[in-house]
């Protein structure tokens, strides 16, 4: 890149298949294909090349880091990746596809963009693509790339490729929020349609797969719509030299959806007090707006009590404010989940208690099929529940809004972050106390 | 029509201020590891970013093995009173005299021996969150590593027991004794820290840019001569117009022979090197699980 070229933006997307699906190589053939590998990494590739592998460079060595995981020869954890090309920075989760690690997924496709789900052109749609697109569903991901991969070993046939294609066509309507899915045969082995167009598909018209990362548009994807901002930090400076600094009182957070001005009329959330934006302050100056997801600090016209785990609102687009929720559960924990049981429960920038109070079903995620009541969710288990909060949160459905909706549970004492959970809209939506509030 | 999109730069830096005031809302006493070095001195900037107009709510940390390159301590104490910011410094030298820390006989480089003085100075001061900048792009182990970073009361990080970390949803929660590394550079690459600095207009201590020095020619590469690492007999010894890439101890830091005199040198350099940063680390190169294992026994 040329300094001072026009802006570039990240797109972050995960990577999920089975075992043998061709995750790693794919990565490693992204990498090394856009010229993205130094030569000390192609180097120690080598090395590792003449102890395991005959003397084959492999490239799914790249990206299986760990020692326990080159030995298991599996993905044993979320591992990140960079590369760029002159139009995009990319973050790669490169997610495990093993069966019993749901978790791993879910986590690496939560602050995904795009998702590829990659299928074995041999073997087509098995369980383990219905559990992905799953996910890659449940939580939302804007942009799903299904690269149906070892195309070389089909004959690069055309008919395997719509056969496939028709398969996902099948369930993928039950899967509504998905929106934006493209199909692309590719051999992530021999690089065909990863980087370059391939010679050996005539038959296929759209983009190799990295032509499509770099156009896909994402400048949508996050929600501007409902001003959200979680009080994450309230800036007072203590004896400050400068006399001007004494009455600085600061709201500092991320805003997690929505643009705010200054000026603006807003609401604090869940105590219901109003106020004006007076300034959006920040290192480098005032702003006159501020949008998703910036990180700024408001300035109210009002010295409100308010402190982190507030949030503050615009006067449109209200959230819902409750302590009784429903959501849906990534279980991650090896002891199950009963009905009954205590947690942390952190929801953008406050954690309260909440307990489990009912298991409403359990989610066949290779069929979608909902059994009701189950006795437990299990690790890995995907789950509609309904939780009681010792204090009320203020939320959007997680289809709506991915930073407002989300929350992880946390089990006390150990401390370990125990599940994933994504909040169903609120039945009722917060009614200012005020009518005149309306601007 | 404005456009609501932020470029690289600007979605790295909210992030990354996002995560520092997470550490200051959620911990009881953090701290920030500085070194002086290009991607603790990004760090400083968006602690300004995250905090100002108040002061930096936690003290700068350094762990100071005595093989620093001088410039380099220079520019963090001169730094670190720029910004008001209180210094701690513990060396690795206190804690070897103190029995913290105990040398390999024979063996020169003081790498391991940060680990205990850093663990010493953690339990000195009950930190209960160290901020560091380490970045995913630099290394295989790193790639794995959260941005909350769980250290047990030995500071052990466990790779195999890491907790998920969802969204923008941290978990900060630690007991008595046990202590977090956080990363806000976790997502940044070598090339981002450069353009941001460019953009901030940060100072960088000068070693990062050409200057002529003695260097001798070892294991592959050219190290600086000092007292420290007099050249062997045998050895080839050169002046030679060189920049550091990434500082590590005086004895183990290659020089690149780089005519790079300005930040956007450096970047056009960056962009088209064909070896990674930590290539020119003979710390790193030792095995390749070698971070792994320092990481696993609580390196930075």
């Amino acid at each position: 890149m040329l300094p001072g070229s026009h802006p570039i933006d990240i797109l972050r997307f995960n990577t999920c298949g089975s075992v043998d699906d061709g995750k790693s190589t794919l990565i490693g053939r992204l990498l090394y294909d856009s010229k993205n590998l130094m030569e000390d990494q192609i180097e120690a590739l080598e090395r590792s090349a003449d102890i395991t592998g005959g003397g084959q460079i492999n490239l799914a060595n790249l990206t299986d880091g760990l020692r326990a995981e080159r030995e298991q020869g599996i993905t044993i954890d979320v591992a990140y990746r960079y590369f760029a090309t002159p139009r995009r920075r990319f973050i790669v989760a490169d997610t495990p596809g093993h069966v019993q690690y749901t978790r791993n997924m879910v986590t690496g496709a939560s602050s995904a963009n795009l998702s590829v789900v990659l299928v074995d052109a041999r073997q087509g749609v098995i369980e383990q693509s219905r559990r992905h697109t799953y996910i890659a569903a449940l939580l939302g991901i804007p942009h799903v790339v299904i690269a149906v991969n070892k195309m070389d070993l089909v004959d690069w046939s055309e008919a395997r490729f719509r056969e496939i294609r028709e398969q996902f066509e099948a369930f993928l309507p039950r899967l509504n929020v998905l929106r934006d899915v493209k199909f692309i045969p590719i051999s992530a082995l021999n690089g065909d349609n990863v980087v370059d167009p391939s010679p050996r598909t005539p038959w296929y018209e759209g983009p190799p797969l990295l032509r499509h990362l770099e156009n896909v548009h994402i400048a949508s994807d996050w929600n501007l719509e409902g001003l959200r901002f979680p009080v994450q930090w309230v800036n007072r400076p203590h004896a400050p030299r400068d006399p001007a600094l004494h009455d600085f009182r600061g709201l500092s957070g991320q805003l997690a959806g929505g643009i705010v001005r200054a000026g603006d009329k807003v609401l604090v959330l869940p105590g219901g007090l109003r106020s004006t934006v007076r300034q959006i302050h920040t290192f480098d100056g005032p702003l006159a707006e501020a949008f998703s997801p910036q990180s700024v600090t408001l300035l109210l016209a009002d010295d409100l009590d308010v402190s982190r785990g507030d949030m503050i609102v615009g006067a449109d687009h209200l959230p819902g404010v409750g302590s009784d929720l429903r959501a849906k559960l990534c279980w991650m924990h090896q002891k199950p989940l009963v009905r009954g049981r205590k947690f942390w429960l952190k929801h953008t920038t406050q954690t309260v208690q909440a307990v489990v109070t009912t298991l409403e079903s359990r989610i066949n995620i290779a069929t979608y099929d909902e059994e009701p009541d189950p006795p437990q969710l299990l690790l890995n288990d995907i789950g509609a529940v309904r939780l009681q909060t010792s204090k009320p949160l203020v939320y959007d459905g997680y289809a709506q809004n991915r930073l407002t909706g989300a929350f992880i549970l946390i089990e006390p004492g150990t401390n370990l972050t125990v599940a994933a959970g994504m909040l169903q809209p609120p039945a009722e939506l917060y009614k200012p106390e005020y009518t005149d509030f309306a601007i | 029509m404005p456009s609501y999109h932020l470029d690289h730069l600007a979605y790295l830096e909210t992030e990354a201020v996002h995560v520092m005031r997470e550490v200051a809302a959620e911990f009881e006493r953090p701290a920030l590891l500085f070194s002086g070095g290009k991607d603790s001195i990004c760090l400083l900037r968006l602690a300004e970013k995250a905090f100002r107009p108040s002061d930096l709510p936690m003290p700068l940390l350094n762990v100071d093995t005595g093989h620093h390159f001088p410039e380099l301590n220079e520019f963090r104490d001169r730094r670190a009173s720029e910004l008001g910011a209180k210094l701690i410094v513990r060396k690795v030298e206190d804690a070897i005299a103190a029995g913290v820390a105990v040398p390999t006989p024979g063996e020169i480089s003081r790498n391991r021996l940060q680990i205990p003085t850093l663990l010493a100075a953690i339990e000195e001061f009950r930190f209960d969150c160290a901020i560091g900048g380490a970045r995913r792009d630099e290394e295989k182990a790193r790639a794995k590593e959260r941005f909350f970073s769980f250290r047990d009361a030995f500071g052990q990080w466990d790779p195999k027991n890491q907790r998920p970390e969802l969204w923008n949803l941290y978990n900060a929660r630690v007991n008595p004794g046990e202590h977090m590394r956080v990363f806000p550079l976790s997502n940044w690459t070598e090339m981002d820290v450069w353009e941001y600095i460019r953009r901030e207009r940060l100072e960088v201590p000068r070693i990062y840019f050409s200057h002529r020095r003695l260097a001798v020619r070892r294991g592959g590469q050219w190290l600086p001569v000092t007292d420290l690492l007099p050249p062997k007999p045998n050895e080839t010894v050169r002046e030679l117009v060189v920049r550091v890439r990434t500082i590590g101890d005086i004895i183990s830091t290659g020089l690149v022979e780089s005519p790079a005199n300005t930040v956007d040198d450096i970047i056009a350099e960056i962009a088209a090197a064909r070896v990674t940063e930590r290539g020119s680390r003979a710390d790193d190169k030792t095995s390749e699980a070698a971070m792994e294992d320092r990481k696993k026994a609580g390196y930075f």
